[in-house]
């Protein structure tokens, strides 16, 4: 198993790992962190085939990446933190006042 | 003066406008009034002038005054002017017009002196006047249409000028429909003179009539078509029926648009298009036929009627119907010279009326007046004036032009009959007892009225009585005028065959005859009171029922026509078209979407792991197709 193999299929698993924590999890919190892990997946694989490519671009795009999801977490716990003032837990149920 | 016709039409209209823009600022301004009678009144007066000066520059040069005012539009090779048209017919009718207009608008600042709404009642009679003088002046078929609907709204809204009562407003909605069915056929017959000859300047249509090749159209279909439109304005058998209602406006508004102007825009019309009728006999006849009808009916309900301005209505109607009789036999000229004296004894005997209902505080039932000769003379001797001049008593007004309507209504060969002068000599003979009738149950027969009305009874003013003795002096001598003569070139007399000239003197001597007969008739039955008057009614009752009631006409359109529209409007359009078809679909559709979105929607649980799961579900399914289909 080469480098590049090994590299995608830590990726696969974090985004694994992530997705199954999104749909398990009902802690927000926790939701949000493994939405993180998923992205993290992702980016991993674009690294690694930005390197198997020898383009620098992929590199920096995840940099850009980086300070993106940077900025989408600092609006996003301030929501969970608004949603939990309200209903005063962080139970992802509690929140289904839309449900059709 | 290089825009003298535009000016005379634009005069009115500029008046109609600042009163009409400025009608509640001025009730309040401290010189408001004023301003609204010298706009009101002035302006008109001005159109006079002009029409005046208009008047004896084709009397001196002989040929018509053409102005272009605007180009409305431009299509192609053909355009749609603006344009005006003076020539001594349209001079006749436009110093007609601006004449008694003004002269009734001199008289309004009495009779309206009270109202609330004075300068909307100025605004209205010179928009009035406005698009009357669009439709005498115009030159082609279209300003006259625009000027025949314009003065259709006016007429709309000065019947209903006291629109608080809905007694009012419904009769100017009845005036208003009743004229459509009229106009959808005058616009069917400019349809048509368009097509054929691409052109709607009536001059032009004349002129392709009387000389050059024969016309590809129907001189009749287009003659009766128009005739209908005619029939409309001049509430002729079967469209009469709005005119006699139309009386609820205010008195002046009768004098001036119900009887002296607005309803001889048929006549006009027929008068105007004259090239068109001389090659059409069936239109012609027809014309003839529908006037005669006409006038005799409207004859024998006026001798019924005990509202004073009702028998007013229905002689108005009777007295069209013999000008198109004139224009039926051919005799335009005459047609329209008895346009000219009506317009003056029927203005006087309106404005007549209005003083008599201003003196009994609004009374209009004859059967609660009498014996006011003596209180208001001057009403008194021009209303007898005036009905002399309408009975046909030499030398008045009316028995010249009367006259020579039943001459050729008897003699002329484009139509002419024993049979339908006898029809015609019969209505001039109740036209005389019907309207001294009135004359003596107004000022002549013991009073009837309540004391408390009785009490201040009191002679108008001089605003108004001034113009009363204005239109019976007009009324008196205004027929030695040799219209018909003057009109000849424009309107050429009717032929009537050397054979029967012997007659006409007979002729004479006995429509003269007719007229003191009718003259006696009242005299006898009314003279002594209303004892005779009373047992007759009780003798005949079922045909008194019968006049009183207008021969039932309005309860017949009701049953035949009004009736089945309201069903068939109720249970067709509105129930099955509307409710049924229309709606029942569109609430279909809504329903239909309601249902899918409610099945739909149980998707939306709410459980964010539920669509984190849809989504892993649509990520694998995408990977899924993308591997199969590599």
């Amino acid at each position: 198993m080469d480098k590049v193999q090994f590299l995608l299929l830590v990726a696969v698993a974090l985004f694994a790992v992530g997705l199954a924590g999104v749909i398990i999890r009902r802690n927000l919190l926790v939701m949000l962190m493994c939405m993180e892990l998923m992205m993290n997946g992702v980016n991993l694989s674009l690294v690694t085939f930005a390197q198997q490519t020898g383009t620098a671009a992929g590199a920096v795009l995840v940099f850009l990446i980086f300070v993106v999801a940077a900025a989408e977490i600092a609006i996003a716990i301030p929501i969970v933190l608004l949603l939990v003032r309200r209903k005063h837990t962080l139970e992802a149920d509690a929140f289904g006042d839309l449900k059709g | 003066m290089t825009h003298l016709l535009t000016l005379i039409v634009v005069l009115p209209l500029a008046g109609a406008v600042l009163n009409g823009l400025f009608a509640t600022r001025l009730a309040a301004a401290p010189f408001g009034r004023t301003f609204v009678t010298v706009v009101g009144c002035g302006l008109p007066i001005v159109s006079f002038a002009l029409a005046v000066r208009g008047f004896l520059e084709i009397a001196a040069t002989g040929g018509p005054l053409v102005e272009v005012a605007y180009t409305w539009a431009q299509i192609g090779e053909r355009s749609f002017e603006i344009g005006f048209y003076l020539d001594r017919l349209s001079a006749v009718m436009a110093l007609i017009v601006t004449g008694v207009g003004s002269v009734i608008h001199i008289y309004s600042i009495g009779y309206m002196h009270d109202d609330k709404s004075y300068a909307r009642f100025f605004a209205y009679l010179n928009l009035f006047l406005f698009f009357m003088l669009s439709l005498v002046l115009g030159r082609s078929l279209l300003v006259l249409f625009v000027g025949w609907e314009g003065v259709g709204l006016a007429s709309y809204l000065l019947i209903g000028f006291w629109f608080d009562d809905p007694a009012n407003a419904a009769a100017g909605k009845k005036a208003f429909i009743t004229n459509r069915i009229g106009d959808a056929g005058f616009l069917l017959g400019m349809f048509l003179l368009y097509w054929a000859f691409g052109t709607l300047d009536m001059d032009k249509i004349n002129a392709a009539f009387t000389s050059g090749p024969a016309p590809v159209v129907s001189a009749s279909l287009a003659g009766i078509l128009l005739f209908i439109g005619a029939s409309g304005k001049s509430a002729q058998i079967p469209l009469h029926v709005w005119l006699p209602d139309a009386m609820a406006g205010p008195t002046p508004v009768s004098a001036l648009i119900h009887a002296a102007t607005m309803v001889t825009a048929g006549v006009y019309l027929v008068a105007r298009m004259s090239g068109l009728y001389l090659q059409a006999p069936e239109a012609s006849m027809v014309v003839a036929v529908i006037g005669a009808a006409t006038a005799f009916f409207a004859a024998t309900i006026a001798v019924a009627q005990s509202d004073i301005k009702k028998v007013l209505a229905y002689s108005t109607v009777s007295q069209l119907g013999f000008m198109f009789v004139a224009l039926g036999v051919g005799a335009y000229g005459v047609g329209i010279f008895h346009v000219y004296t009506h317009a003056f004894f029927k203005a006087c005997l309106f404005l007549g009326a209005g003083s008599v209902i201003h003196a009994l505080a609004g009374e209009q039932d004859i059967r609660k007046m009498g014996g006011l000769a003596k209180k208001i003379p001057v009403t008194f001797w021009t209303f007898a004036i005036a009905t002399a001049a309408i009975a046909g008593i030499p030398p008045l007004a009316g028995f010249w032009s009367k006259d020579e309507i039943l001459w050729n209504a008897f003699a002329s060969s484009a139509g002419g009959s024993p049979v339908l002068w006898a029809v015609m000599a019969a209505t001039a003979l109740m036209t005389a007892f019907y309207m001294f009738r009135l004359l003596w149950l107004v000022f002549l027969t013991p009073s009837r009225m309540e004391p408390k009305v009785e009490h201040h009874v009191h002679e108008s003013p001089l605003s108004m009585t001034g113009v009363l003795m204005i239109l019976a002096a007009l009324s008196a001598v205004g027929g030695l005028v040799a219209l018909p003569h003057f009109l000849e070139p424009l309107l050429p007399l009717a032929k009537t065959p050397e054979t029967l000239h012997h007659y006409e003197v007979p002729l004479l001597i006995f429509s003269v005859a007719i007229a003191l007969a009718g003259l006696a008739g009242a005299w006898f039955v009314y003279g002594g009171g209303t004892e005779r008057s009373a047992r007759l009614a009780a003798r005949f009752a079922a045909l008194h029922r019968l006049l009183y009631n207008k021969y039932f006409v309005d309860e017949a359109y009701e049953r035949c026509i009004g009736r089945p529209l309201v069903w068939l409007s109720d249970r067709v359009f509105l129930n099955l078209g509307d409710r049924v078809l229309l709606d029942g679909s569109l609430n279909g559709l809504a329903r239909l979407a309601q249902r899918t979105a409610g099945v739909l929607s149980r998707v939306q649980t709410g459980n964010l792991h539920l669509y984190a799961l849809f989504v892993l579900a649509g990520g694998i399914a995408v990977l899924a197709w993308s591997f199969r289909h590599g």
